[in-house]
């Protein structure tokens, strides 16, 4: 059972950020559960074999004021994909802090190493104004260069990308959801 | 898959955001018009009863108020960024909506028409204290990545409710909840002008979906195979007839240019 996390302050963006992720499962007949972050509480963890925190929109960055909300990921277990707005929580949970970089739109990024079935040069499609540095945090980064765009924490199984794989690596969200 | 059920309900901000829809007349800026304004009203959402935030338990805001739609003349019938209908026609829309209308025109050339849409967008904001923009953008990024930016310019929200949304499920739910739709525009083989006119229903999303299997025709249109304008819908007060129409075209290229009252 997955666990789709809305971390949209706004209820349209619902739509736009957290539906396509689902719909993506829904094909594949894959089961889970959507709760806002807001509203997520023990019993929803438990139950949760995995955990998918969709992104949100350029203007929407009210997560960061209730990161204490996602402290449950220092102690959970089980696999977690971060994306875009959901990786800036994860790095923000472990540490690291929010630096400013704007990227809409397509961009061609290379994965250095295999990334959830990603692997060489891939289009991905970007809609942020905020990332983390992952550098200095108990992280692997799996693109090249700057900004970190696909990271893995080293001890846990815990992935973030800032791009949106709902968009063009749908696979990407597919093979998470198969880890074993 | 238990979908869009949410917990409990967070507090609720009371002030409904005003909102400018990126209007060309056609199924997707009336749709996504549609989602905002059901999102808005607090009605229990009948579109998906597993698949959508709950209206009743939903996130922190929600309330949105269409405040003016917004319309792009371009001059450039092969515009990639607009859909090129014909404002008279918008503004009949317009009218039954109860909602005013903002006309910017736009020579159309290539990334040049993106300052038209700023201005426009501007002069939303200015007369009508508009804080989001919604658009009808499926799977263009070259079109949604575009508004981004310039809504992101602005300070603006950009809300694209039927982003990544199934070709055919949007034609289905067109139909479900009473859109009438006709086609204004076919620009490919081998949609030809006996298409013109005709109405999006069961028997159409049937033909449409064997010619995507044969020839790739895009079930929605989004690749620009058709075009379609809205004569009904539950935003209308009042449904809009044709009562005069002219065809312009050749081939597998034709456009109608619809009178309606």
């Amino acid at each position: 059972m997955i666990l789709l996390i809305n971390i949209c302050k706004e209820k349209l963006h619902f739509y736009e950020f957290v539906k396509p992720v689902g719909d993506i499962l829904v094909k594949k007949k894959i089961r889970g559960f959507i709760r806002h972050y807001t509203c997520v509480t023990k019993k929803d963890l438990d139950k949760a074999s995995k955990v998918i925190i969709c992104g949100t929109s350029l203007k929407d960055d009210y997560f960061v004021e209730s990161v204490e909300r996602f402290s449950w990921l220092r102690d959970f277990d089980r696999p977690v994909l971060g994306i875009c707005g959901g990786m800036q929580i994860m790095g923000l949970v472990f540490g690291g802090k929010l630096k400013k970089k704007t990227e809409i739109g397509y961009f061609k990024e290379n994965f250095k190493k295999k990334f959830l079935g990603s692997k060489g040069e891939n289009e991905v499609y970007h809609l942020h104004n905020n990332y983390i540095d992952f550098s200095k945090l108990d992280f692997d980064d799996f693109v090249e260069g700057m900004v970190s765009q696909a990271v893995k924490h080293k001890k846990k199984e815990i992935y973030g990308v800032l791009f949106h794989p709902e968009v063009r690596q749908k696979e990407l969200i597919l093979n998470f959801c198969n880890l074993d | 898959m238990i979908l869009g059920v949410w917990r409990e309900r967070s507090s609720c901000d009371l002030i409904k955001m005003k909102l400018g829809i990126l209007f060309s007349g056609g199924k997707d800026s009336m749709y996504a018009a549609y989602l905002a304004k059901k999102e808005g009203s607090g009605r229990k959402n009948k579109i998906f009863s597993s698949d959508s935030p709950d209206s009743k338990e939903g996130s922190k805001s929600g309330d949105y108020e269409i405040s003016c739609l917004i319309s792009i003349e371009s001059k450039n019938k092969e515009s990639y960024m607009f859909h090129t209908p014909s404002i008279s026609r918008v503004r009949e829309q317009a009218r039954v909506m109860g909602i005013p209308l903002i006309v910017v025109r736009s020579k159309g050339e290539k990334e040049k028409e993106l300052d038209d849409l700023g201005r426009a967008i501007k002069k939303a904001v200015r007369d009508y204290k508009i804080e989001g923009i919604v658009s009808g953008a499926v799977e263009s990024v070259y079109q949604s990545s575009r508004i981004q930016k310039i809504c992101n310019e602005l300070d603006v929200e950009c809300f694209n409710p039927l982003w990544q949304k199934g070709q055919k499920d949007i034609l289905d739910e067109l139909i479900r909840n009473k859109f009438e739709v006709i086609v204004s525009g076919v620009f490919a083989y081998p949609i030809d002008e006996k298409w013109l006119g005709r109405k999006i229903d069961r028997e159409f999303v049937r033909e449409i979906v064997k010619l995507n299997e044969k020839y790739e025709i895009n079930v929605a249109g989004e690749g620009g195979e058709f075009e379609s304008f809205v004569l009904n819908c539950p935003l209308f007060k009042k449904r809009l007839k044709v009562v005069d129409f002219r065809d312009f075209g050749e081939g597998n290229s034709w456009r109608r240019e619809v009178k309606v009252r």
